[in-house]
């Protein structure tokens, strides 16, 4: 049970539960779909950029509370970033989440070691990274949608 | 609990003597006892296939059908005693009709691409359900583009039944084939496939059964239902991976062509020209999995052994109490309730998603199959992306399922 409440933290369950940012917003300058074929969870991420600098970061979707809560932390952690901190972030939440790395110390991803958990559970790294990578698709894709089917 | 949950179906069946016949039963996940409720996926193995497979490799391993001594003349019996083990099972007319593939998925390819690229031409309607497991469903719409055929499935109502009605009117002028499940993978429905075999041929259809579950939890006589094509792996029927079966009516295989080329298929060859071997070889490139056959046989063997009569009641025992557990916990919504199933059992937890409660479950030792699996038109026609799924075998008991409600209470624990 101890390794569980390690995986499943308050702020993941309260995150997983009420997702931050969630719904269609009003504009936006990019999007695009994520598909976990080996769950059936779909996310789709709508982002707002301006000038290089993340604006907003929305999403909607189902899954997992993983997979949620990891959209919902992402949603949080992005805004004001520039657009190049945001990438670089998304390096370092994958390298969180597949590896033993420590980021003791570093601000930008103290919010989400939470996450680090699934690290014990390969099965379940999907779950947390399928909204990042669909962000990453949708800030390519900027005015245009970025399409992954 | 647990000799009381024994006694029940003690008479018939010795479930504590068949669990000491599976070895990996006694391991312990996370610390507590394997509850395993994952066979409709892949079942686990007895020690007399582990050991057939293991005597096979130390005592009796050589290529078969080609070597002029003891070991290959030894192995190729035993392969070909395999042959005769499966006709008996499903009850074939002829050994000829029985081709060993790689497991039910090839068996559905070949038929798709042997049959279907020889019979299939524009506007052709191939005939499924809403019931299919994937490999049902995408080998017919990869043969439908290549001929310009097109694919219809019956659809399913709220509790995941096959629609006898439904099947019967979509059987048109236009259809060539009908695939049918004999028992769902996600929700455990049995399809009368006696019924559905006179429907489809008395408006001249042929019929390929998806066996996979059906094999294992209700057996299958191929002559009395009289289907053209019965397909299953055996890794579900308590026998190895990458061995399965496809079972074709001898007229039909003989007018096949085959699905790949290679040594072991052919009777002649010279570089112009290949005249190809008779069934069930022609249909059997390259060298086939020998040791796994021969796994299969052993399997055969066990599960013949029990015989279906007990099996089926055995499993019908454990169905009716975790649906009566399940059923008397008000956050449990099941999803497939139709009256005919296997003892497979799909439900959500309300609030919870099936992959968390997957994940907790395992920390308890339950292992249960959570997501779509490999029927997504399915889990789409109820509206979800996926289930929590326990199945059972011959080897579980009253008490797996007590173990599962009480792993449920840890997940609600972790979630409330």
């Amino acid at each position: 049970m101890n390794d569980l409440r390690e995986l499943y933290q308050e702020i993941i369950l309260d995150h997983g539960r009420n997702p931050r940012n969630f719904g269609k917003p009003e504009s936006f300058t990019g999007e695009a779909d994520g598909y976990n074929p080996l769950c059936g969870d779909k996310v789709h991420v709508y982002v707002t950029l301006e000038d290089g600098i993340v604006k907003d970061v929305h999403f909607e979707g189902r899954g997992c509370a993983i997979s949620m809560a990891s959209a919902s932390l992402m949603t949080e952690v992005l805004t004001g970033k520039t657009e190049a901190e945001a990438k670089a972030l998304f390096d370092k939440f994958h390298e969180l989440v597949t590896t033993e790395s420590d980021f003791e110390g570093d601000d930008d991803i103290d919010r989400l070691v939470v996450l680090s958990g699934v690290r014990q559970y390969p099965s379940r790294v999907k779950c947390a990274t399928l909204a990042w990578h669909t962000l990453n698709n949708a800030m390519d894709g900027e005015a245009t949608t970025a399409k992954t089917e | 609990m647990a000799s009381a949950a024994l006694k029940d179906t003690a008479a018939a069946f010795d479930v504590a003597r068949i669990r000491g016949d599976f070895p990996i039963l006694a391991r312990e996940v996370h610390g507590k006892p394997l509850v395993f409720l994952d066979s409709a996926a892949s079942a686990q193995k007895p020690r007399a296939v582990i050991d057939a497979v293991r005597h096979c490799y130390e005592a009796e391993y050589a290529n078969i059908h080609r070597g002029v001594y003891e070991l290959s003349e030894t192995a190729t019996r035993r392969y070909e005693e395999t042959r005769e083990k499966v006709r008996a099972f499903i009850n074939a007319r002829d050994t000829r009709e029985i081709v060993f593939v790689r497991g039910a998925t090839e068996a559905i390819n070949l038929v798709a691409q042997s049959w279907g690229g020889a019979n299939l031409t524009t506007g052709d309607e191939i005939l499924i359900t809403a019931l299919e497991h994937h490999s049902n469903i995408v080998p017919w719409q990869m043969i439908a583009k290549a001929t310009g055929a097109v694919v219809r499935a019956v659809p399913t109502d709220e509790t995941g039944a096959f629609l006898f009605d439904a099947f019967e009117q979509a059987l048109t002028d236009k259809t060539r084939i009908a695939a049918v499940t004999h028992a769902s993978n996600a929700v455990g429905t049995v399809v009368p496939v006696k019924d559905v075999v006179a429907a489809a041929h008395a408006k001249g259809v042929p019929v390929l059964i998806d066996g996979c579950q059906g094999i294992v939890h209700r057996g299958v006589d191929v002559q009395d239902v009289d289907c053209d094509f019965y397909v299953f792996s055996g890794h579900k029927l308590y026998g190895p991976t990458g061995i399965g079966v496809l079972y074709g009516k001898r007229a039909l295989l003989e007018a096949m062509p085959p699905y790949q080329g290679g040594g072991d298929m052919i009777e002649t060859v010279t570089l112009e020209k290949t005249t190809f071997a008779q069934l069930p070889h022609k249909f059997e490139a390259g060298t086939p999995n020998i040791a796994g056959t021969v796994g299969l046989g052993a399997a055969i063997d066990y599960v013949a052994g029990i015989g279906h009569d007990a099996i089926v009641a055995h499993e019908e025992d454990i169905l009716g109490y975790a649906l009566e557990r399940l059923r008397g916990l008000n956050d449990i919504r099941l999803v497939g309730t139709a009256k005919d199933r296997a003892s497979i059992v799909s439900f959500l937890i309300d609030g919870v998603h099936p992959h968390d409660v997957g994940t907790i479950l395992d920390q308890e030792g339950i292992a249960v199959r959570v997501g779509h699996h490999c029927a997504q038109p399915l889990m789409d026609h109820f509206d979800i992306a996926g289930t929590v799924r326990a199945s059972f075998g011959i080897y579980n008991t009253r008490e797996d399922v007590d173990t599962l409600v009480d792993g449920l209470d840890a997940v609600r624990r972790l979630f409330a």
